[in-house]
């Protein structure tokens, strides 16, 4: 593989642990993510992987080493980073509007801009004329897609997915993978994905860290490289696509109980 | 069988003619709150002709004693006299006790300090108190106020706290990751998720709040309505007695129906529909 040319890192881990009393869950993380690259934190659960993405949003606190941004050590959240909840997180008593744009409110924007703004994600994201439903009258993937949308209207670089497909059902999810990769075209932000599914991981990402647990650990880094200009549906058919699933899975399986 | 209910039936997808004639009454939610005000008044009608007690009048002599309550002026003057201690003491306790309850939810030194006294006086038989505080605070207004408050306070304090603790983590999580301030966090998250509980403490404080009134105007300060029912029951004018405590029951009633429609109105809109 060819790692020759020089890589510009936008977020950069170094030495990062992290334990919860007795329980290792992060020992010595060192690691970069690529500027403008889909980046897939893989592994078995109790591998840390939501654990590390959190250390980077600065939600939770690291016990060793450091996290730095463009070049700047950061330890709480920062514009620069933007967070997509597994269960979504999103405020029950506001319309689709008002959660789209709830970043922005928080930031201090006049009305007037933020929901300018907060509708042209609401249609990126493909939910035109719900902006005025209320979650719990949307779908899993529906509520997902609001989260997405809140997360790019503040316009981060980097957007961190904690698991954001595990609570949306099935046919949901590929329809969402899929806008997920279109989207990625139009944005130019990087992505750091957390996911315990191989296919998803090997499906979307232009990189893939695989953990290992107890204490989490690296153990492997590949870039699958699968063009994702054809067709979706002829990539979950492509023999590169389904060799890199099955060599992820004996790499993965050893720590499978 | 024809349906001539078009307006519904246009829209609805599946339900038959039938389920809709079906649902156009048992689904009118006006209706039903009429009927059952219909029954109680009859039952109540049919027990006073009987009659079940000498010292129980039928409705229709309540409803006259009612107005003429009304029309001697009696009535009203004695409103005027509860209803000052009674909505100083219940807005003192709704913003006092949703105040400390936010604030001993948050802050750990001031639960310590503070949840185990409200849990003792939610326990303790509050009424108890209120010759105490005839005692230190005299007759008049502060007692009255005093009465409303140590029946009002505790329940408010004790809901807002526990609904303030429970708050969703992930919701403050997702504030906090979006640079939201301590103060945003408190105002735009912790204060509408829990406002649902916070309300619920809010309505049986305001109950508590009529309670106390009462009782301290039964037991303390001969005024107000609470003198009205004394005075009424020792010239053995029943029908006069029962329109007061009527009276007072309907407004109670009234005021949590108002709270109610405040918290869906401003904290809650999602829940206007259901």
């Amino acid at each position: 593989m060819p790692m020759t040319e020089p890589v510009d890192s936008i977020v950069e881990v170094r030495g990062i642990s992290k334990s919860y009393g007795n329980i290792e869950a992060l020992r010595g993380v060192d690691l970069d993510f690529p500027r403008g690259k889909l980046t897939s934190l893989l592994g078995p659960s109790g591998c840390g992987k939501t654990t590390l993405l959190k250390i980077i949003a600065g939600l939770v606190e690291a016990d060793a080493g450091t996290i730095s941004v463009n070049g700047r050590t950061v330890s709480k959240p920062g514009p620069e980073r933007a967070f997509v909840f597994q269960d979504f997180a999103l405020l029950p008593w506001a319309t689709v509007l008002r959660n789209v744009a709830f970043g922005l409110e928080l930031r201090g924007r006049a009305l007037a801009e933020r929901e300018k703004v907060a509708r042209h994600y609401i249609g990126e994201v493909g939910l035109s004329g719900f902006e005025d439903k209320y979650p719990h009258e949307l779908s899993g993937g529906m509520r997902q897609r609001v989260g997405l949308a809140r997360a790019l209207s503040v316009d981060a670089d980097v957007l961190l997915l904690d698991e954001p497909f595990s609570a949306v059902d099935e046919q949901n999810r590929r329809k969402f993978q899929e806008d997920l990769i279109r989207l990625r075209t139009n944005q130019n932000k990087t992505f750091i994905f957390v996911t315990h599914s191989i296919e998803e991981a090997v499906y979307i990402s232009d990189r893939i860290v695989l953990l290992s647990p107890r204490p989490g650990r690296i153990s492997q880094i590949m870039e699958p490289q699968i063009d994702r200009s054809v067709d979706p549906d002829r990539i979950h058919r492509d023999k590169h696509y389904l060799d890199t699933v099955e060599e992820i899975w004996q790499g993965l399986k050893q720590y499978v109980d | 069988m024809a349906s001539i209910r078009t307006e519904g039936g246009a829209i609805s997808l599946a339900p038959s003619a039938r389920r809709n004639e079906a649902r156009s009454w048992e689904d009118n939610p006006a209706l039903l709150r009429l009927v059952s005000v219909v029954l109680f008044a009859g039952i109540w009608q049919i027990a006073g002709m009987i009659p079940v007690s000498f010292a129980f009048p039928t409705f229709v002599d309540t409803v006259i004693a009612f107005g003429g309550l009304i029309a001697d002026g009696s009535l009203p003057k004695a409103y005027l006299s509860t209803l000052q201690p009674l909505i100083l003491g219940v807005v003192l306790s709704a913003f006092l006790g949703v105040g400390l309850g936010t604030l001993c939810g948050l802050w750990r030194t001031g639960e310590w300090l503070l949840i185990p006294v409200f849990i003792v006086l939610q326990a303790a038989p509050v009424a108890a108190f209120i010759p105490m505080v005839t005692f230190i605070y005299g007759i008049g207004m502060t007692a009255k106020t005093l009465a409303v408050m140590i029946l009002a306070l505790p329940v408010i304090v004790l809901n807002t706290y526990k609904a303030v603790r429970n708050v969703n983590f992930s919701l403050i999580s997702m504030c906090q990751s979006f640079l939201g301030t301590r103060w945003q966090v408190v105002s735009k998250i912790i204060l509408p998720d829990a406002s649902p509980v916070i309300f619920a403490g809010l309505r049986l404080g305001v109950a508590a709040g009529f309670v106390g009134v009462v009782l301290a105007e039964l037991l303390i300060t001969p005024t107000g309505i609470g003198d009205l029912i004394t005075y009424n029951r020792s010239r053995a004018n029943y029908a006069a007695m029962y329109a007061t405590i009527a009276s007072i029951i309907a407004l109670s009633t009234l005021t949590l129906v108002a709270l109610q429609w405040i918290e869906t109105r401003v904290f809650r809109p999602e829940k206007r529909g259901a």
